[in-house]
């Protein structure tokens, strides 16, 4: 009964707050910070008390170690099927700490309907939480949608707003435009993989572990495959579907980036290792090539692009693209080790960009500019904020000692045996890497200063929002094993759906 | 033929309704009263409504060689008379004069009758086994819409839309009566098991072809859409409610009927011809709908956006197809009267103008927070959005086109969707920005306790719960099965 706790905590939470806001305008934030305090408190208890190492695969069957499964619409053979595994409840727990941080990021920025703003932000981490947790291809597509209406409240009710044509709502309409249409694309690829299950078996059904293994033509097999792809490509995102992510996070509210970059991206990934893979093995061994290119693109896109900002979100929300073209190489190489390397590159990415667009929000309130043009020389003027933005900044470069670090680096190592010249170019791309970060640092808070005086320093709250992540990114980056001891009986799941395709594929090289 | 009793069972809905009809006009006339007038029709539509308990038991039936009641035309029934029902309590608070006097000049109580004959043609459409029958009921379903539309008839608009919904639609039938006598000459009977029985001719494939253009003008297919955003701009807003619900259900139940009793529809060239109607309505309606800035207007394009998705699931004709039909049409009809509703609501009591400019709605949740939710859940079941009863609907067109491997159908939904985000998300924004301080327009403070506005609240709850738990209405649109002729 936990799981569809789970999901249902952060709906209630947000009504509550929502009503609350006649009695206080203090009461909604705390009862916030409450039901992500409970959905943290929750996911951390289920992983220090249920044993992840079985929750794999075992004679063609997935095995789960919490289930929970009840009827829903007879008439297709659709069922409120939630599962966790090692991967569901790594993300689930960055899904509780990141609404933590975005709770506590958003205490003095958001100023009116403070009711409204919390329900949203709380019903988007909950939909997460479903996308997560779902076991049922409807189920999973119901959550997919379902985070988009809040996420597109959130932008273009409490977000800020640019130059002439970047308004918030032109950025919440693309984003939401954007997933929608390849969310229906992705929908009518559901009902093909449903209705050919159905003129195969005669059973109607939607449920994860009744569709996989389906023998299917290859033509048939890719086009499926292709249409859930569509889906995962524009979240994750990768070029050319990823313009809708820089006006986003441009002008998104602080809340808004953290939970977008953080959680969000990651349901894409989520979608690809737990869908895309094991239901199209084949097709997904054969596409590996294309989606490996698409990632070094996005590497070098991402990079290239996030050294010309002038606007510091904007840097880092292309970052975010470049970060990402390293776990779709890791997904698509399919070993072990490549497999792991992108869960810990989702996780420690999840941590260090929620942490920089923090520190983005924080600089955004004390000089009301997010133009990097207006910035220099604040090293100076603030206390902490910049040295801190400089820690992250290196974490973003991958370096050793940072959870960045180890999931590139076991990324690069797995993928090395199958695809050795797309590591050796993506290699280059962590060169790159570093121009941006460091550009960054250099142009925000070195360099002549625009005025002397002081500005305010990271209050109690602020500290421990970013130390915190310090601290969760550097234990990572020095400790990864239990991360990796939690996902990897997940991700010998997925290796095993694909090996027969993979085992096809080995005789012709 | 022999009348029993359970014949006049099975025709009890479309007598009742009749009957309201002349008690209304015989209660005119003996005290002209507008609230009496109101309870006398809603009295009569309900007691319709619960007329087809006792009419499940005995469908399907044939009555005489004209009408074929059975479970699918008692399913459309039940839809027109809760469209009904809603539209005339939509009328009412339209409608109704304030303490002050200030209100509807003219004459009142008329609206009902009107709505009323309308209704029972659009009831003997949907039962319908012959070709007169079919042309009867579209007669008695369009002609007292012209009176309505024009109602407001001392406004320019509503004049104007009047004569322009009469005369195309006098156009429209005078397809229909073409294609009609085309298909008499070639089977000799005008009856819809006679049309199915005979060898598909050229002839009578043309024949097919001009009734579907002339039922295309009732449903506003494109390229028989002009009149509509006129129509609905000018039309008084329970008005349009009414024509977007009611008028299209009617004539879209009896086209389902035509096309599967017929294998002139099934393969060839008119089936190429639906699938460019539809993906024409598609792309049409939602492109041109981009960049209103009046809401009925706005609703009048979606709904040939929403037409021409059902056309889709026309052309499938598969098993799901008759099903996707009715959940879909069922949550249309659903979404289409709240969304209208609130329209209605914002302009009573009547000024002379709907309150349909978009502007107007602008920061509308500062001001009426419910109204705005009832608007937003509206918008949102129209673009389709998971958690609505209009994704419900989508989803169930999506698999009937899988299930037909209709692709390029697919595509342009797709497409057709995420156009149409645009433009729904537009509306759903403006209600919550900040005002700026304009005078404007607003619904009562009270609406929410007035038969309408709880009506309006109901239908957004049940658009949520309809949503998440869809399974009742499912197993409701499984039962109501096409009897074989």
């Amino acid at each position: 009964m936990i799981l569809p706790w789970l999901v249902l905590i952060p709906f209630i939470g947000g009504l509550l707050c929502w009503q609350a806001e006649r009695f206080s305008s203090a009461l909604p934030r705390w009862l916030a910070l409450l039901t992500m305090g409970l959905v943290l408190g929750l996911s951390l208890w289920l992983w220090v008390s249920a044993d992840y190492s079985l929750a794999g695969v075992t004679d063609g069957v997935p095995v789960w170690t919490l289930e929970f499964k009840h009827v829903w619409i007879e008439r297709f053979g659709i069922n409120l099927h939630l599962a966790l595994d090692g991967l569901s409840l790594l993300m689930l727990i960055l899904t509780g700490i990141l609404g933590v941080l975005s709770v506590l990021c958003s205490w003095n920025e958001i100023q009116h309907r403070i009711g409204f703003f919390h329900l949203n932000l709380m019903w988007i981490l909950g939909g997460v939480a479903g996308v997560f947790l779902a076991m049922d291809l409807f189920l999973f597509f119901f959550f997919w949608e379902m985070m988009l209406v809040p996420m597109y409240f959130l932008i273009a009710l409490w977000g800020h707003s640019g130059e002439g044509k970047k308004t918030r709502i032109n950025a919440a309409t693309k984003f939401f435009i954007f997933t929608q249409a390849s969310g229906l694309i992705m929908l009518v690829a559901i009902l093909g993989l449903v209705l050919v299950n159905f003129n195969q078996t005669g059973v109607l059904t939607f449920a994860y572990d009744q569709l996989l293994g389906l023998e299917m033509p290859p033509g048939v097999e890719y086009i499926l495959m292709l249409g859930f792809f569509i889906a995962f490509a524009v979240k994750f995102p990768i070029v050319p579907l990823h313009s809708w992510l820089p006006d986003a996070h441009a002008q998104a509210p602080t809340a808004g980036s953290v939970d977008l970059a953080g959680i969000l991206l990651k349901t894409a990934a989520y979608g690809m290792l737990r869908f895309a893979l094991p239901l199209f093995p084949n097709a997904s061994v054969e596409f590996a090539p294309i989606a490996m290119t698409l990632g070094l693109i996005g590497i070098f896109y991402g990079a290239i692009l996030s050294f010309a900002q002038t606007d510091i979100k904007r840097l880092v929300a292309y970052s975010s693209i470049s970060h990402m073209g390293f776990v779709l190489i890791g997904i698509y190489a399919s070993t072990h080790l490549a497999l792991q390397g992108a869960v810990v590159q989702m996780v420690a990415h999840g941590l260090s960009a929620a942490a920089l667009f923090i520190l983005c929000g924080q600089l955004y309130e004390r000089i009301h500019t997010r133009d990097m043009r207006e910035m220099g020389g604040l090293w100076a003027r603030l206390p902490y904020l910049p040295a801190l933005s400089m820690f992250f900044a290196i974490a973003s470069l991958g370096m050793p000692g940072t959870g960045n670090f180890v999931g590139e680096f076991l990324i690069l190592f797995g993928s090395f045996a199958n695809n050795p010249w797309v590591v050796v170019i993506a290699t280059f791309g962590l060169v790159l890497a570093s121009a941006y970060s460091l550009i960054m640092i250099h142009r925000a808070y070195f360099g002549a200063e625009r005025s002397g005086e002081a500005l305010r320093g990271l209050d109690r709250r602020e500290l421990l929002m970013v130390l915190s992540l310090v601290v969760l990114l550097v234990g990572l980056g020095l400790y990864p094993q239990p991360v990796l001891d939690t996902s990897a009986a997940s991700m010998s799941g997925v290796q095993h759906w694909l090996s027969d395709a993979l085992s096809n594929l080995v005789p012709a090289r | 033929m022999q009348y029993t009793l359970s014949h006049f069972v099975a025709l009890l809905p479309l007598l009742i309704v009749g009957v309201t009809a002349i008690v209304v006009t015989l209660a005119i006339s003996w005290r002209r009263k507008h609230d009496l007038t109101f309870v006398l029709t809603a009295l009569g539509l309900n007691l319709a409504l619960l007329s087809l308990i006792p009419a499940l038991q005995v469908a399907p039936l044939q009555v005489t060689a004209l009408m074929q009641v059975d479970r699918f035309a008692l399913l459309y029934m039940g839809i027109i008379l809760v469209a009904t029902l809603a539209c005339a309590t939509l009328v009412h608070a339209y409608l109704g004069k304030t303490n002050t006097g200030e209100g509807f000049p003219g004459n009142r109580e008329e609206m009902y009758l009107l709505m009323l004959l309308s209704a029972a043609g659009g009831l003997v459409m949907v039962s319908a086994s012959h070709l007169a029958t079919l042309f009867i009921g579209l007669e008695l379903l369009s002609v007292p819409i012209y009176g309505m539309v024009a109602y407001a008839f001392f406004n320019k608009r509503s004049l104007e839309a009047g004569i322009k919904y009469m005369v195309l639609s006098a156009a429209g039938s005078a397809f229909l009566l073409f294609g009609m006598a085309l298909a008499y000459a070639e089977s000799g009977s005008l009856e819809f098991a006679a049309l199915g029985a005979i060898a598909v001719t050229p002839i009578l494939q043309i024949g097919f072809g001009m009734m579907l253009i002339g039922l295309a003008f009732k449903l506003s297919l494109v390229p028989f859409h002009l009149w509509t955003p006129d129509v609905y701009e000018g039309a008084p807003a329970p008005v349009s409610a009414f024509l977007a619900t009611a008028a299209k259900v009617a004539v879209f139940a009896v086209l389902l009927r035509l096309y599967q009793v017929s294998p002139a529809t099934s393969g060839g060239w008119l089936n190429e011809l639906l699938t460019v109607i539809a993906i024409a309505s598609i792309l049409f309606g939602n492109l041109l709908a981009l960049m209103q800035s009046n809401l009925k207007r706005l609703l009048g394009y979606s709904s040939i956006a929403h037409f021409g998705y059902l056309v889709i699931a026309l052309i499938a004709s598969g098993g799901l197809a008759t099903e996707a039909i009715g959940v879909y049409l069922a949550t249309y009809v659903l979404t289409t009267l709240g969304a209208f509703g609130v329209v209605t609501l914002m302009s009573t009591p009547f000024k002379g103008r709907d309150a349909d400019a978009l502007y107007e709605y602008r920061g509308l949740f500062w001001r009426r927070p419910y109204l705005t939710a009832v608007l937003a859940v509206m918008m949102l079941s129209l673009a389709g959005i998971p958690l609505t009863a209009g994704f419900i609907g989508k989803f169930y067109i999506i698999a009937a086109g899988v299930e037909s491997q209709l692709w390029w159908l697919l595509g342009a939904l797709v497409l057709g969707s995420a156009i149409g985000l645009y433009y729904y998300l537009r509306v759903m924004v403006t209600m919550f920005l900040v005002e700026p301080g304009i005078r404007r327009r607003d619904a009562p403070l009270n609406w929410g306790q007035h038969a309408g506005g709880i009506m309006l609240l109901l239908m957004a709850l049940l658009v949520f719960v309809l949503g998440v738990y869809p399974q009742p209405l499912l197993e409701l649109v499984q039962n109501a099965t096409l009897a074989t002729l």
